[in-house]
């Protein structure tokens, strides 16, 4: 078994997650991007514990996975509460703080 | 790696097709692709513990939590086409392509070495392995995530807690103000009128209608009403003679009925007559 074809996944998975925080205009759409791009660094943490023969990696990836879960909540907490004064979840209305 | 292989195309195309999509909830389903697939790949890469987690908490909570969230913000938020910043699309698309490029050529300029494999850490099984790391050497991470857990769920209370800025309205209040009402601008204080309750439609979304015929507005949901699904009442009448056709009838013989009991009597007539009609012609 190689390891490299698991970090090349990785790296595909976060340059769409990338790419989709950049393009997606919708905030919960950017907000599962974000996910994405978390996961995929997930995969090298657990690849590389694989390659490395401990489990230092593992735990690491069970870290990024506890903070996810936090951020989720908060983040869409956030949402919730911008759509609710706002009636709208895109990411360009909430622009206050430009002018 | 046959796993590997099978699930490494998915995930790439299911991963673009969050970028492609108009609805958030099709988004949301790929995304749940991408985990579940995740979750293969971890319990291949020696990960038991890692692949429960991916499955309960991405797939079953997080994934859950947004689908939660856009069924109350509106499934129907889909994303604008208009670009606020101009050529940003085409430029994102262009540094991403770059970034990718950048890390694919990078990964394989590198070489990772032989693979150790977990055979030996894994040796008591994954999840007491596991335990024993998190409670020795990463106590101090572990008792801090608590901190951020509590964080999070009293940050979510507090940012949807809505905070109520006027007393509740009682019943006596209610009453009032629906007096006060008909007095200002003749509003009917008493309820509103049932949906129109037909022989063929009984749903809520058939309108009653009022003695003169016409459709009474107020017997029908707004949201309905807004979003066009309210059914027509007078085309009600319409797939009569439709269904007059289909039993044999010509809908010109449909004779002009006076009296309701005339009506009924005469359409059981005609009906054994076009019953018996269908029979002779088989």
């Amino acid at each position: 078994m190689s390891t490299e074809p698991y970090i090349i996944l990785s790296a595909l998975l976060f340059t769409i997650g990338c790419v989709g925080v950049l393009v997606r205009r919708n905030a919960i759409v950017v907000f599962m991007c974000v996910e994405l791009m978390l996961n995929a660094s997930n995969l090298a943490l657990v690849t590389f514990a694989k390659a490395n023969g401990n489990l230092d990696g593992q735990i690491a990836a069970f870290f990024v996975m506890v903070v996810a879960a936090a951020e989720v909540v908060v983040g869409l907490a956030i949402i919730m509460t911008i759509f609710r004064t706002r009636r709208s979840a895109s990411v360009d209305d909430a622009s206050l703080l430009k002018y | 790696m046959t796993a590997f292989w099978i699930l490494a195309p998915i995930m790439v195309l299911a991963a673009l097709g969050i970028l492609f999509v108009r609805k958030a909830v099709h988004a949301a389903l790929l995304l749940a692709v991408v985990m579940i697939s995740l979750a293969v790949l971890y319990a291949v890469l020696d990960a038991p513990f890692l692949f429960a987690v991916q499955i309960i908490v991405y797939t079953g909570a997080i994934l859950m939590l947004f689908l939660f969230v856009l069924m109350l913000v509106g499934v129907d938020a889909s994303d604008s086409v208009v670009e606020t910043i101009r050529g940003q699309r085409v430029l994102a698309t262009v540094f991403g392509l770059l970034l990718g490029l950048t890390l694919v050529i990078g990964i394989s300029q590198i070489s990772f070495g032989t693979v150790i494999g977990l055979d030996d850490a894994n040796e008591g099984g994954n999840v007491p392995a596991l335990a024993n790391l998190l409670f020795s050497k990463y106590v101090f991470a572990f008792e801090t995530t608590s901190a951020l857990l509590i964080t999070a769920a009293i940050g979510a209370m507090v940012l949807a807690h809505r905070e109520r800025l006027e007393p509740k309205e009682s019943q006596a209040d209610a009453a009032a103000r629906r007096m006060r009402e008909y007095a200002e601008t003749g509003r009917h204080p008493g309820p509103l009128p049932a949906p129109g309750v037909f022989a063929r439609h009984n749903a809520v979304d058939t309108p009653a209608l009022l003695p003169d015929g016409t459709v009474a507005q107020d017997s029908i949901s707004r949201v309905l009403a807004a979003r066009g699904t309210v059914r027509s009442a007078p085309a009600l009448a319409d797939d009569i003679e439709e269904i007059k056709r289909q039993l044999g009838q010509a809908p010109e013989k449909a004779p002009e009925v006076s009296g309701k009991s005339g009506a009924a009597a005469s359409t059981e007539e005609q009906n054994t007559a076009s019953t018996t009609d269908g029979e002779e012609e088989e």
